[in-house]
C-alpha cells in the first residue's frame, strides 16, 4: 500500500467519522486531541471464529507475565502438575499468581528468552506437557452475590488475573478500591484500536454473554453509578452482539469512531466522558476505572466456573501465516508453536512482532511464549513492514504534533531527547507520552521519535534511581562520620577521666606514707620480673648459639623468675599491711644497708682490679691492694654502723610461707603442668590440622605455662623456706651444671663441692647440737656460716671461671671480665652508648617495625596462598594452569615474605653491629653478663633468704653487704644492655 | 510646555510607585534559596570515594564553595564537572582524572568470600557501610548500598575484593538512543511506516 493511497483512505475516514459521529449516537462521545488512521488490517484475521491453540510439548511461563513482582514458584522440578493448578503464588500487593495451562511436569524453573523488548531471560517455569490436559478439581461460583467483595478480590488475585489489554496491571488491585473512592463511571474498553488485532472483536462476537457477567461482576465489586462500554465503529457485529447481551441492564454501549489510540486509556476516558487525566493522574483520581473485555471475561471464567487465567485469546495474522485467526492459546505457549498452528507460510518472515504495530515489539526469538498481555502476534513479510527507511533531519512540518494524543510537542522532545537535555525534556511532559507511535508514524523524516522519548524515559528514571541512591550514600557516609567522631568523643571522654583520676590519686599519695613504700615494692618487683625476662632472653639466646652453659642459665631463670614472684607477694604484704611496716628506723637501715652495699661493691671492684693487676704483673699492684684494704675498712665500719642500727629497729619480717602449703602447692604445680602439656599437645594437634586457632591455643598454652612456672616458683619458695629442708637448691643444680663444664674449672669445682659438704655438715651438726640443747650451738652455727660463706665465695669464683673460661683463656675473675681494659670502670658501656645518635636510632626503630609488619604480611599471605593451593589440589578443583598460577603466586608471596625478612635481619645485624661498635661488646655477651650478673643476685638472695632462719647476724649482714654490691653490679648490667638495646631499636 | 512636565513628572511617580512595590515585592517573597555548597553536593555523585582528595563529596563541595577547582572528581565525568560549571559560572575544565577509569562503567565491588580471611580491614575502609563481617569471618558487600567507590579494594591484604561491572536486569535495562541522522534505527523498535 502507498503511502499517498494510505493518506488518501485517512483523510477521508477521519473526515467521515467528524461528521457522522454527532449524527448516529445520541449520547455524546467526546474527542481528543490528535490520532491517526493507520490501514486496520483487520480483515485478515476477523473472518474466522476462535479455535483451540496448539498444546505444545513445552510450556514456558515467566514469573513476571505482569507488572509488580515476579511470583514465586510453588513447584520444583519434577513435580506432576494438573491443568489450572497453582504453581507460582503472588508475593506482595502488586503481583499476579501464575497456573498450569495444562496437566505435565515442571522440567525446569531458570532463565529462559521472554516477553520483553530487551530480548534479556528472565526465570521462567518450564512445563512438560503430557498431552492429558487433565484438569485439577475445580468449582465455580453459581451466584457470585453470595461472596463478599473482598472474597471475591481475593479469588480474582489468586486466579492471576492481570489487565490483558496490553500493560498487564494486576486487576485484583484495580477493583479493589476501598470505600472512599467512589466510582462514577466504570469503562469497559472494547475500542481495539491497533490495526491488526481483532481477538476482542471476535471474543465479543462469540463470547458476549460471558463477557456481560464478568462485567456484573466487576459492577458488583466496584458499585460504580454508571457503567460503559467503549467499541470502536469499525467492528458492527460485536456492536450488536453486546448490545443483545446487555439488554435490559445497565450498561450503556458507547460506539466511538474509529481513530488510533481511541483505546488508551486516557483518550478512552476522554472519549467516553469528556475527562481529562491531568499528568501525573489515575483514572481513578477522576471517579474512572477502566477494564479490558478480556479482563471481564476472565473475571467471569474465574469467578462462576472457577477456572483460572490459563489462556487467552490471541491474534495470529500477518501475511507469513496461511491460516491468520483468533486462537485461545494456552499460556506459555512458545510463539513457534503458535506459528506453526497457523501454518507458517513464510520463509520469508520480515518481522515477528508481539503485539501490534504500533505499541508492540519485535521479537528476535521465536521461543518467546505467550504471556497474559499478548493479544496479538504478527508475522509479516518483509513487503508488509518493511525495514524503517533511515532517519532524515527534522523538518520542523508540526504533524507530529498535530497527531499526538497526549497534546504533546514530540518535536520539541525530539530536541531534548537527542541532546540529553532530560530536564528540559520533562519539563515538556515527556514522561506524559503514551508512546502511542502516533508521532513517529506520520514524521515524514522518518525520525524514530518513540525510541527517543523511551530512551529519555529511561535515563530520567535511571538519574532517578542514581539520585536515590546517591541520597542512601550521603546519609550513610554522614551516619558514619558522625559514629566515628562520637567513638572519637568517647575515647577522649575516657582518657581525660583516666588523667583526672590518676592526677587525684597522685593527690591522695603523699598524706599516706606507705604508699611510697608501697611503690619502692612495686619497682622491686618490676625490677625482679624484669631481671627474670632478661635470664629468659639470655637462656634463649644461648640456646640458639648452642652454649653449654644452657642448663645453668635456665636454672637461673627459674631462681630470678622465683624472685620475682617473692617480690610481687611482698608488695601485695607490703599492701595489706603497708601502715605497720611504715617505721621511720627502717628507713635508716635500708640507708646504711643500701652504703654498705656501696661500700663492698667498691671494694670488691678494687679487689678486682687489683688481682687482675697482679695477674698482668703490673707493678702498681701493692698500691691497689692498699685501696682495696681501704675501701674494706671502710665497708667495714658501715657495717658495724649497720648492725648498730639495726639491732634498734625490729628485724625485717621473713616471708612468712609455712610447711603445710608446700604438698598444696606441689599438687598445684602438677596440675598446672599436667593442663600445660595437654595445652601443647592441643596445639600442636591443631597446628598440624593447619586449624586457624593455633595461635589461641598456642598463647592459651603459654598462659598455662607461666601458671605452672609461677606455681612451681611459689614451691621452691615455700620448700626454701620451710625449716625441714635447708639444704639449699640453688647450689645442687650449679654443681650439677658446673659437672659439665671442662677441665679448669674442675679443681674450684671440687673444691666447691667439699666445702659444701663441709657446710652441710656443720648444719647438720648445729642442728643436732640445737636439739640436743647444747651450748656450742651457737658456736656451730657460726661455724656453719662461715663454710656457707667460704662454699659461696668458691661458687662465685667458680661461676667466673666458667665465664671467662670458654671465651677466654686469660682468667679474668669478674663477671665484667669481658671489658678490654682492667682499669676501665663499669660504667663505661652506658658512657659510650650516650654517643649512639637517637635520631638514627629512632629511625632505625621505625624501619624495623615496618619491615618486620611486611614480613609478617608477607609471611601470613604466602601461608595463606600456600594453604589454598593444597587444598585446590587436594579438592582437584583447580585445573592445571590454575595450580601453576596459584603456585607462582606462592612464590611471589614466598619471595616477598623472604625478602621482608632478610631485610629485617640485616636490620638487626646492622644494630648488632653498632651496639658492638658502642660497646665494645656485642648483644649477646650483654645479655650474657645481665644475666649472669641477675642470677648471681637471685642466689644471693636465696641464701640470704635460707640464712635468715640459721645464720648469726653477722653472717646474715655479710650476706646482705654482698647482696647489695651483686644488685648494684647487676643494675649496671641491666642499664647497659637496656641501653644498648632500645637505642638501637631492639627492644622488640 | 506643562503638559510635557506633567507627563515626566506622572511616569516619574509611576516609576516610584512601581519601584517601591516591587523592592517590596522581593523582600516579602524572597525564595531561600539553597547554600551554594548543598547545591553543589547535590551535583556530586555522592560515591565518597575520596578521589578528589576529600574524604568524602560533602567536604568536597565544601572546597568548592571555596574555590577548589571543579573539575577533581572521577565518578561524575565530565558531565558534573560541566554541571558544576553551569552553577558556579566558572570556566567548564576537562576533567581531572588522572586516568581514572571510564566514569560511565557502574561498577560495585564482589568479596570472593572463600578468599576473604576476616581482616575487617575493607570495612573501615568503606565509607558507606557497605560491608558487612566479623573479625576472622568472611565479609561481604551489600550491593545496593555499594558506591563502587574502589576504596576497599586497596587494603584487602589478600587481594580478594574485584570490581565487577554492574550487568543491566530487566528493572534496569533501558531503550538506546537510536543512532542518529542517516542511519535506520534499531529494527527492534516498530515503526511502522506503511
Ligand atoms: S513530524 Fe518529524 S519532521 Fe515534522 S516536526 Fe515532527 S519530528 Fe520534525
Ligand atoms: S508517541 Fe508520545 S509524543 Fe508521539 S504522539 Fe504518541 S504520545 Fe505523542
Ligand atoms: S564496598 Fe568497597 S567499593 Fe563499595 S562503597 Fe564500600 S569501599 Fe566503596
Ligand atoms: S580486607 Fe579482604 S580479607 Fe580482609 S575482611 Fe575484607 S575482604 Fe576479607
Amino acid at each position: 500500500m502507498s503511502q499517498a493511497q494510505t493518506n488518501k483512505t485517512r483523510k477521508t475516514r477521519s473526515v467521515f467519522a467528524r461528521l457522522t459521529s454527532g449524527i448516529r449516537r445520541p449520547a455524546k462521545i467526546h474527542d481528543f486531541h490528535g490520532g491517526i488512521h493507520p490501514p486496520e488490517m483487520k480483515h485478515l484475521s476477523n473472518g474466522t471464529p476462535i479455535t483451540a491453540g496448539p498444546l505444545p510439548q513445552q510450556l514456558i511461563l515467566p514469573l513476571n507475565m505482569h507488572i509488580g513482582a515476579p511470583a514465586k514458584p510453588l513447584v520444583a522440578p519434577g513435580d506432576k502438575v494438573l491443568k489450572g493448578q497453582m504453581i507460582a503464588e503472588p508475593i506482595g500487593a502488586v503481583s499476579a499468581a501464575i497456573h498450569a495451562p495444562t496437566s505435565g511436569t515442571v522440567s525446569a524453573i531458570g532463565p529462559r528468552p521472554i516477553q520483553h523488548p530487551s530480548g534479556m531471560d528472565a526465570v521462567c517455569i518450564v512445563i512438560d506437557t503430557d498431552g492429558e490436559d487433565q484438569w485439577i478439581e475445580h468449582q465455580g461460583t453459581i451466584d457470585y452475590t453470595e461472596k463478599s467483595p473482598a472474597e471475591l478480590v481475593d479469588l480474582i488475585r489468586h486466579a492471576g488475573i492481570a489487565g490483558m489489554g496490553g500493560a498487564g496491571f494486576p486487576t485484583s488491585i484495580k477493583v479493589n478500591l476501598g470505600d472512599h473512592q467512589r466510582v462514577e463511571q466504570l469503562i469497559i474498553n472494547a475500542v481495539e484500536c491497533e490495526p491488526y488485532i481483532t481477538a476482542d472483536d471476535r471474543l465479543m462476537r462469540e463470547r458476549a454473554e460471558q463477557i456481560i457477567t464478568g462485567i456484573h461482576i466487576l459492577q458488583y465489586l466496584l458499585n460504580p453509578r454508571r457503567t460503559l462500554i467503549g467499541i470502536e465503529d469499525n467492528k458492527p457485529e460485536a456492536i450488536s452482539a453486546i448490545k443483545r447481551a446487555c439488554k435490559g441492564c445497565d450498561i450503556e454501549v458507547r460506539v466511538v469512531p474509529t481513530k488510533y489510540p481511541s483505546g488508551g486509556e486516557k483518550q478512552l476516558i476522554q472519549l467516553l466522558t469528556g475527562k481529562e487525566v491531568a499528568s501525573g493522574q489515575l483514572p481513578a483520581q477522576v471517579g474512572v476505572v477502566c477494564q479490558n473485555v478480556g479482563t471481564a471475561y476472565a473475571i467471569k471464567r474465574a469467578v462462576c466456573d472457577g477456572e483460572p487465567l490459563i489462556s487467552r485469546v490471541t491474534t495470529l495474522t500477518g501475511d507469513g501465516v496461511s491460516q491468520p485467526g483468533n486462537y485461545e492459546v494456552l499460556l506459555g505457549t512458545p510463539v513457534r508453536d503458535l506459528l506453526a498452528h497457523g501454518n507458517l507460510a513464510g520463509l520469508d518472515i520480515g518481522r515477528l512482532v508481539m503485539g501490534g504495530p504500533m505499541m508492540g515489539f519485535t521479537l528476535h526469538n521465536p521461543g518467546v511464549p505467550v504471556v497474559k498481555t499478548t493479544n496479538c502476534i504478527i508475522a509479516a513479510s518483509p513487503e508488509e513492514l518493511p525495514e524503517p527507511p533511515p532517519e532524515q533531519p527534522c523538518i520542523r512540518c508540526g504533524s507530529c504534533a498535530e497527531v499526538c494524543p497526549a497534546n504533546l510537542l514530540p518535536q520539541q522532545l525530539y530536541w531534548h531527547a537527542k541532546n540529553d537535555d532530560l530536564e528540559k525534556a520533562q519539563h515538556h511532559n515527556l514522561m506524559d507520552c503514551i508512546e502511542c507511535g502516533a508521532c513517529a508514524y506520520v514524521c515524514p523524516s522518518h525520525i524514530p521519535l518513540v525510541q527517543y522519548y523511551r530512551y529519555a524515559k529511561a535515563e530520567v528514571r535511571q538519574q532517578a534511581a542514581d539520585q536515590v541512591k546517591a541520597d542512601k550514600a550521603r546519609q550513610r557516609f554522614e551516619a558514619r562520620q558522625a559514629r566515628i567522631e562520637q567513638e572519637q568523643a568517647e575515647k577522649e571522654a575516657r582518657r581525660q577521666a583516666r588523667l583526672e583520676a590518676n592526677r587525684k590519686k597522685k593527690e591522695a599519695g603523699p598524706t599516706a606514707a606507705s604508699t611510697v613504700d608501697v611503690a619502692a615494692l612495686k619497682q622491686a618487683s618490676l625490677d625482679a620480673s624484669k631481671a627474670y625476662k632478661a635470664a629468659v632472653k639470655a637462656a634463649k639466646a644461648a640456646e640458639a648459639e648452642g652454649a653449654d652453659n644452657l642448663a645453668e642459665l635456665k636454672a637461673e631463670a627459674d631462681r630470678l623468675k622465683a624472685v620475682a614472684d617473692k617480690a610481687k607477694a611482698a608488695v601485695r604484704d607490703a599492701k595489706d599491711g603497708a601502715p605497720v611496716a611504715a617505721a621511720p628506723a627502717e628507713d635508716t637501715v635500708a640507708k646504711l644497708k643500701k652504703q654498705v652495699g656501696d661500700a663492698s661493691s667498691a671494694y670488691k671492684a678494687a679487689v678486682k682490679v687489683a688481682k687482675a693487676a697482679e695477674a698482668e704483673g703490673a707493678d702498681n699492684v701493692a698500691e691497689l691492694k692498699a685501696e682495696a684494704d681501704q675501701l674494706k675498712a671502710a665497708a667495714d665500719a658501715l657495717k658495724a654502723e649497720l648492725r648498730e642500727a639495726k639491732t634498734n629497729a625490729p628485724a625485717s619480717a621473713a616471708p612468712v610461707t609455712q610447711a603445710d602449703p608446700v604438698a598444696e602447692l606441689k599438687k598445684q604445680v602438677g596440675d598446672a603442668s599436667s593442663a600445660y602439656k595437654a595445652a601443647v599437645k592441643t596445639a600442636k594437634q591443631a597446628d598440624e590440622d593447619g586449624a586457624d586457632n593455633a595461635a589461641d591455643l598456642r598463647a592459651e598454652a603459654d598462659r598455662l605455662k607461666a601458671v605452672a612456672d609461677q606455681l612451681k616458683a611459689d614451691l621452691r619458695d615455700a620448700k626454701a623456706n620451710a625449716p625441714a629442708s635447708p639444704a639449699p637448691v640453688a647450689p645442687t643444680a650449679s654443681t650439677a651444671a658446673a659437672a659439665e663444664q671442662p677441665d679448669p674449672v674442675a679443681a674450684l669445682k671440687k673444691q666447691v663441692g667439699d666445702a659444701s659438704l663441709a657446710y652441710k655438715a656443720a648444719v647438720k651438726a648445729a642442728k643436732q647440737a640445737d636439739e640436743d640443747g647444747a651450748g656450742n650451738a651457737a658456736d656451730l652455727h657460726s661455724e656453719a656460716g662461715r663454710l656457707k660463706a667460704i662454699a659461696d665465695q668458691l661458687k662465685v669464683e667458680l661461676r667466673d671461671a666458667k665465664a671467662a673460661a670458654p671465651p677466654t683463656p686469660k682468667a679474668a675473675p669478674a663477671t665484667t671480665a669481658t671489658t678490654d681494659s682492667p682499669a676501665v670502670p663499669e660504667e663505661q658501656a652506658p658512657q659510650s652508648l650516650a654517643e649512639v645518635d637517637p635520631e638514627q636510632a629512632a629511625k632505625r626503630q621505625k624501619r624495623l617495625k615496618g619491615l618486620k609488619t611486611a614480613y609478617n604480611m608477607a609471611h601470613k599471605q604466602y601461608k595463606e596462598a600456600h594453604a589454598a593451593y593444597e587444598r585446590a589440589e587436594r579438592n582437584e578443583t583447580a585445573s592445571a594452569d590454575e595450580l601453576q598460577a596459584m603456585q607462582g603466586k606462592i612464590d611471589k608471596l614466598k619471595a616477598k615474605a623472604d625478602n621482608a625478612r632478610d631485610a629485617l635481619d640485616a636490620l638487626v645485624e646492622e644494630a648488632k653491629a653498632d651496639i658492638r661498635a658502642h660497646t665494645g661488646k656485642d648483644l649477646k655477651t650483654l645479655k650474657l653478663e645481665a644475666a649472669r650478673a641477675e642470677s648471681a643476685l637471685a642466689d644471693k638472695q636465696q641464701e640470704l633468704e635460707q640464712q635468715r632462719s640459721s645464720a648469726s647476724e653477722d653472717t646474715l649482714e655479710a650476706l646482705s653487704s654482698e647482696l647489695q654490691a651483686l644488685e648494684s653490679e647487676t643494675q649496671i648490667a641491666r642499664k647497659a644492655l637496656k641501653q644498648a638495646v632500645e637505642e638501637q631499636g631492639l627492644a622488640e | 510646555m506643562t503638559a510635557v512636565l506633567i507627563a515626566v513628572a506622572a511616569l516619574l511617580a509611576l516609576a516610584a510607585v512601581f519601584g517601591a512595590v516591587l523592592g517590596f515585592a522581593s523582600e516579602k517573597f524572597k525564595v531561600e534559596g539553597d547554600p551554594i555548597v548543598e547545591q553543589i553536593d547535590s551535583l556530586l555523585p555522592q560515591t565518597q570515594c575520596g578521589q578528589c582528595g576529600h574524604p568524602g563529596c560533602r567536604p568536597y563541595a565544601e572546597a568548592i564553595a571555596e574555590g577548589e577547582e571543579h573539575n577533581r572528581c572521577p565518578p561524575g565525568g565530565q558531565d558534573t564537572v560541566v554541571a558544576l560549571s553551569d552553577l558556579l559560572g566558572r570556566e567548564e575544565l576537562t576533567l581531572d582524572d588522572e586516568g581514572a577509569e571510564d566514569a560511565n562503567v557502574a561498577k560495585v565491588a564482589y568479596i570472593r568470600e572463600d578468599e576473604c580471611i576476616g581482616c575487617t580491614k575493607c570495612i573501615q575502609a568503606c565509607p558507606v557501610d557497605a560491608i558487612v563481617g566479623a573479625a576472622k569471618l568472611m565479609h561481604t558487600v551489600i550491593v545496593d548500598e555499594c558506591t563502587g567507590c574502589d576504596l576497599c579494594v586497596e587494603p584487602c591484604p589478600v587481594d580478594c575484593i574485584d570490581m565487577l561491572e554492574v550487568k543491566p536486569t530487566l528493572q534496569t535495562w533501558g531503550w538506546q538512543r537510536p543512532a542518529g541522522i542517516g542511519e535506520r534505527p534499531d529494527s527492534r523498535i516498530e515503526v511502522v511506516n506503511l
